[in-house]
């Protein structure tokens, strides 16, 4: 199993006290599959993808990645772990702004060490940016931006691709289209997808699906 | 993975070249303007340290007179019969034409191989230094100096200090009219034992230690800590700069951080990453600003130079050189300053949260504490300033309170422009005008640290300009009464001063002698003056305070006054005893104003300074003749006696020279005015310039409801002019503070005197003028990109907007 959640608890500090928005949640994914997570706004489904990417930690419970329990880990192995293992596709883009296109597209591949210019060659072709690889996220369309966080985390080679609602910031046609491409690309390299969606029709195009209601899966 | 992390970082810089040279350019010259002032004070220091050893003085011991005065040649062969090694030297001041030196007599043939300034025993040199003309030997520059007059022959010797000769003693005692005379006695290191003790060979002598810092190390530390205050304060305006280009830098660059720390890279090594991306430009803007340092300082050091000749009879050479402390310094100072600007930056970076997304309102939020704590500090560093003002002395209590006063004004600044522009808001009438005010007070946080910088600059200014100003004032007042004689006539020789006495009883209506003698009074080196019992003084001179009949106790010989810098270093006030040369004692009836000399002065009435140095020079006198005919009395009196030109001077002349070397006194710290408000002017324009970019999601939706760009970027200017004319305000109190602090503590530490404040307003308002000009300035360029901004560019900001 490449991910495995146990018993996960998750609390937020608010004014009215602590906000339970994880409850013993768990969840398991095999390599080369992908897993829709859905549920309405407010219901968690940002928050748990953010436990599994090592971005926070959870009060309670354990997450197997590969293995070794990313729970307790430090900032550096954590660091590693993201720069290593895992992708992340949020809905905002995240580029660099003042790096161009192709430097984009190469940056998580050469921080975690591994560049490959010939896969990177097959992604922005396959992704439709061959033509506006010096061009700056600035000069992109939000379609295009979007394309390029997405060549730049499977450049990487992730095992597992976490997409937080990839497409929530495109048009319907747009995110149809980007979608497909991610989908077929992840499945080519063969990683493990948890993708975060609203959507129910985007949902049932995944191998399989959780939904999050009151801190609980259903 | 550094080295990617790295060039994204690096990128931010690629793509906002003039943010970069708003960093790079405010650390060098803020690295600048402190290198400066640490070359010219490094250059004066060796010099003095080079004063301080002439002769070995820093190794060997000396006997002198504790008063001061010169001994006679006999106590130096009484030394040497009961087996003393000593050697004589004499030493004084002289004028050659119009340059006047420092001349310093010794004996070749007993002098210690310590105190070997020059070798003039090489070859057959010594003869000639030992006879009749004799050879002067002077530094380079000096002897370049020398050259158009009339002196004996002058050799060149490396490792003099400028503004001094050095001659054979006897050579020496003709040149000062000191016949047998000495000034002081170099001891060998090695005393034979069983030599006769000093108490009983020459009990007027004491033994003076070895001292590695001379009187004018001392006397000039003040002006000094003076200059480096002013350099401190030009680079905290400088850093001013260099806080605001990091934190909009680092603010911008927030969300790459983000995504940096999301695709793994850990926070620490994203750290080390800025802190070497800062150590680097650090370094490079240190580089050009100690060399910018070094241009800045060899155009202000011929000034210094004059400034330290007239007001402490110090010689420093007009030329730099290179020193590598400097640079060391500059550097290390370069590096400092950056980390502390960035410190906060760092601080939050460390900390920034993984997760929370921009939040500008958390931002507000956090920038509303960050003004209350503000307010908080600024209100401590205030009562810690009026705490010291009320109690501490000393000059280090006067910078403190400074500082205190500086930075507690300069943080109290954002707060009280908050309030002005709340109530701005709650006047105006109108959408437009409410907006202007509201998005005028959310623009301050971006721009409340160059305004903070521009405040420190304009209150320095008005502080300094009152200083100086009300200087002026009172020494051109002081001037008019202390030069009250209508000319000032100085004779060769004792025949001659008394031929044109003789020649003058007819033809004046009263002559002056002005005769002194030089020596210690309470430890501090002093001039002793004797004056005549007339009019001229009782008149016009410039007493501070004084017991009643003051003058007819002068005149009597019961009585002395003294300057105000001896009064002030020593704590001597009416009624007190002194000691003068020769051990005779007198009770001070007076202090008067003795502006622009580094020295103690005591005057006595003529017939007691007579009565205890009979031998006084008594070369000089004023003379007293009706305005309008003196100008002929002294074309006949050079004609008479040949007396050359310098020689019979009219007041006027005077006066312009006292009021030259005043000028001159001020133009650096004028300078460095300048360039602190040039430096703050920058850092406006910077931060205005930076915030433009980031304002536009603010200024679109404005736009698209209908108000044209044109008018907009009116209202930006308009903002600019405002906030600027708000601080000008904000900067007078602050300035005038600063002024009467200058005057009532720092100058009466660093110079021995205090001055009356007068206020200026014409002068403010040239400064405000000015600061509006520059704030124009600094606000036009971003207005004008505003202006012409295409249309698609505000429309990529809603496409844009999340
Ligand atoms: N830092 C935080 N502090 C306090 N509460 C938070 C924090 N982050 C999220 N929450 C709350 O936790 C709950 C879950 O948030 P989360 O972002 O995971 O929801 P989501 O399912 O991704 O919603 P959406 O579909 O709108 O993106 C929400 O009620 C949110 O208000
Ligand atoms: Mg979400």
């Amino acid at each position: 199993m490449l991910l495995r959640l146990h018993q996960i608890d998750k609390f937020y500090p608010t004014g009215e006290g602590p906000l339970h928005v994880l409850n013993g949640i768990d969840l398991s994914l095999e390599a080369g599959k992908s897993l829709a997570l859905t549920g309405e706004s407010g219901s968690g489904k940002s928050t748990l993808l953010h436990l599994v990417a090592g971005l926070d930690s959870p009060d309670a419970g354990e997450i197997h990645l590969g293995g070794t329990n990313i729970v307790g880990l430090n900032d550096t192995a954590l660091a590693a772990l993201r720069r290593g293992t895992v992708g992340l596709v949020f809905q905002q883009f995240n580029l660099i702004p003042s790096l161009d296109v192709a430097a984009n597209l190469a940056f998580q591949a050469r921080l975690a060490g591994r560049p490959d210019p010939a896969w990177l060659k097959v992604l922005a072709k396959r992704l439709g940016l061959a033509q506006v690889l010096t061009r700056y996220p600035e000069q992109l369309s939000a379609g295009q931006q979007q394309r390029v966080a997405i060549g730049r985390t499977l450049a990487a080679r992730p095992r597992l691709v976490l997409a937080d609602e990839p497409t929530g910031n495109l048009d319907e046609a747009t995110g149809d289209a980007v979608l497909d491409l991610m989908l077929s690309l992840v499945a080519e390299t063969g990683a493990a997808l948890l993708m975060v969606t609203h959507s129910n029709r985007l949902a049932n195009r995944l191998n399989a699906r959780v939904h999050l209601h009151a801190g609980r899966l259903v | 993975m550094v080295w990617t992390g790295l060039t994204a970082l690096l990128s931010h810089w690629r793509r906002r070249p003039v943010q970069l040279a708003m960093l790079l350019l405010g650390l060098s010259l803020a690295t600048a303007l402190w290198s400066a002032v640490q070359a010219i004070n490094g250059e004066a220091r060796a010099s003095y340290d080079r004063a301080a050893a002439i002769l070995g003085q820093d190794r060997l011991a000396q006997l002198v007179r504790e008063d001061g005065a010169r001994m006679d040649q006999q106590e130096f062969v009484r030394l040497r019969r009961a087996g003393w090694l000593a050697s004589p030297v004499i030493e004084g001041e002289m004028r050659f034409g119009d340059v006047r030196l420092r001349v310093l007599g010794i004996d070749p043939l007993t002098l210690p191989p310590q105190a070997q300034q020059v070798d003039v025993a090489v070859g057959d040199e010594l003869l000639p230094f030992i006879t009749a003309p004799g050879v002067l030997y002077a530094a380079p520059e000096t002897a370049t100096r020398l050259t158009e007059q009339a002196t004996p022959p002058v050799r060149v010797a490396e490792g003099l200090p400028p503004g001094t000769v050095l001659t054979d003693i006897g050579q020496a005692q003709v040149l000062l009219g000191a016949k047998d005379k000495i000034s002081r006695l170099l001891l060998w290191p090695d005393q034979p034992i069983g030599r006769a003790p000093l108490e009983v060979t020459a009990p007027g002598l004491t033994l003076r230690e070895p001292s590695e810092t001379g009187d004018l190390a001392r006397l000039t530390d003040s002006f000094h800590l003076n200059l480096t205050a002013f350099g401190f304060l030009a680079f905290a305006v400088g850093l001013f700069i260099v806080h605001s280009a990091i934190g909009l830098a680092f603010e911008q660059r927030r969300p790459v951080f983000r995504t940096l720390r999301a695709l793994g890279l850990p926070a620490r090594v994203l750290v080390l990453l800025l802190i070497a991306e800062l150590l680097t430009f650090a370094l490079l803007a240190g580089l050009v600003g100690v060399a910018l340092g070094y241009v800045v300082a060899s155009a202000l050091l011929p000034d210094v130079a004059a400034t330290l000749r007239g007001l402490y009879g110090a010689d420093v050479p007009g030329t730099l050189l290179i020193r590598p402390a400097v640079w060391a310094a500059g550097l290390a100072i370069a590096v400092i300053g950056t980390l502390v600007a960035a410190a906060q930056s760092l601080w939050r970076l460390w900390h920034l949260p993984l997760l929370a997304a921009a939040q500008p309102r958390a931002w507000a939020r956090a920038s509303e504490r960050a003004l209350r704590a503000q307010g908080v500090a600024a209100m401590v560093l205030l009562l810690t300033a009026a705490g010291i003002a009320h109690f501490g002395s000393g000059l280090e209590a006067g910078f403190a309170l400074l500082a205190a006063l500086l930075l507690g004004a300069a943080l109290a600044l954002p707060l009280v422009l908050t309030g002005i522009l709340h109530l701005g808001g709650r006047l105006a009438r109108g959408p437009l005008a409410e907006w202007f005010w509201a998005d005028t007070r959310q623009q301050l946080p971006g721009l409340s640290l160059a305004l903070m910088a521009l405040l420190l600059a304009l209150a320095v200014n008005v502080g300094v300009s009152t200083m100086v100003s009300s200087f002026r004032l009172t020494f051109t007042g002081w001037l008019d009464q202390r030069l009250a004689s209508e000319l000032y006539v100085t004779a060769r020789t004792e025949a001659e001063a008394t031929a044109i006495r003789d020649w003058l009883a007819q033809r004046s209506d009263a002559v002056l002698p002005i005769w002194s003698i030089e020596g210690r009074v309470a430890g501090q080196p002093a001039a002793i003056y004797g004056v005549a019992d007339h009019a001229t003084y009782r008149d016009n001179w410039p007493i501070l305070s004084a017991v009643p009949e003051v003058w007819d106790r002068i005149a009597t010989g019961d009585g002395a006054l003294i300057n105000e810098q001896l009064a002030r270093r020593q704590e001597l006030g009416l009624g007190d005893q002194i000691t003068l040369p020769g051990g005779w004692r007198a009770s001070i009836v007076g202090v008067y104003a003795d502006y622009g000399n580094p020295i103690g002065q005591v005057i006595i009435g003529i017939d007691t300074l007579l009565q205890h140095y009979s031998d006084v020079s008594r070369l000089r006198y004023a003379i007293r003749i009706a305005p309008g005919k003196a100008e002929a009395l002294a074309a006949g009196l050079r004609a008479e006696f040949g007396l050359p030109a310098q020689n019979v001077i009219d007041q006027a002349g005077i006066k312009v020279f006292s009021l030259k070397v005043f000028e001159r006194t001020f133009r650096v710290t004028a300078a460095l005015n300048v360039l602190t408000l040039g430096v703050a002017g920058l850092a406006m324009f910077a931060s205005l310039m930076t915030l433009s970019g980031m304002r536009l999601p603010q200024l679109a939706p404005v736009c698209a409801m209908g108000l044209p760009r044109r008018h907009l970027a009116w209202l930006e200017l308009w903002r600019g002019l405002l906030l600027a004319g708000l601080t000008m305000l904000a900067a007078l109190p602050v300035g005038i503070g600063l002024a009467f602090v200058l005057l009532a503590v720092v100058n009466v530490e660093a110079f021995g005197w205090r001055l009356p404040m007068h206020l200026f307003p014409g002068d403010w308002a040239r400064l405000a003028a000015l600061a509006l000009l520059a704030a124009g300035l600094a606000a036009a360029a971003p207005a004008w990109r505003l202006a012409r901004l295409s249309p698609s560019d505000l429309l990529k900001v809603f496409a844009h907007e999340r």
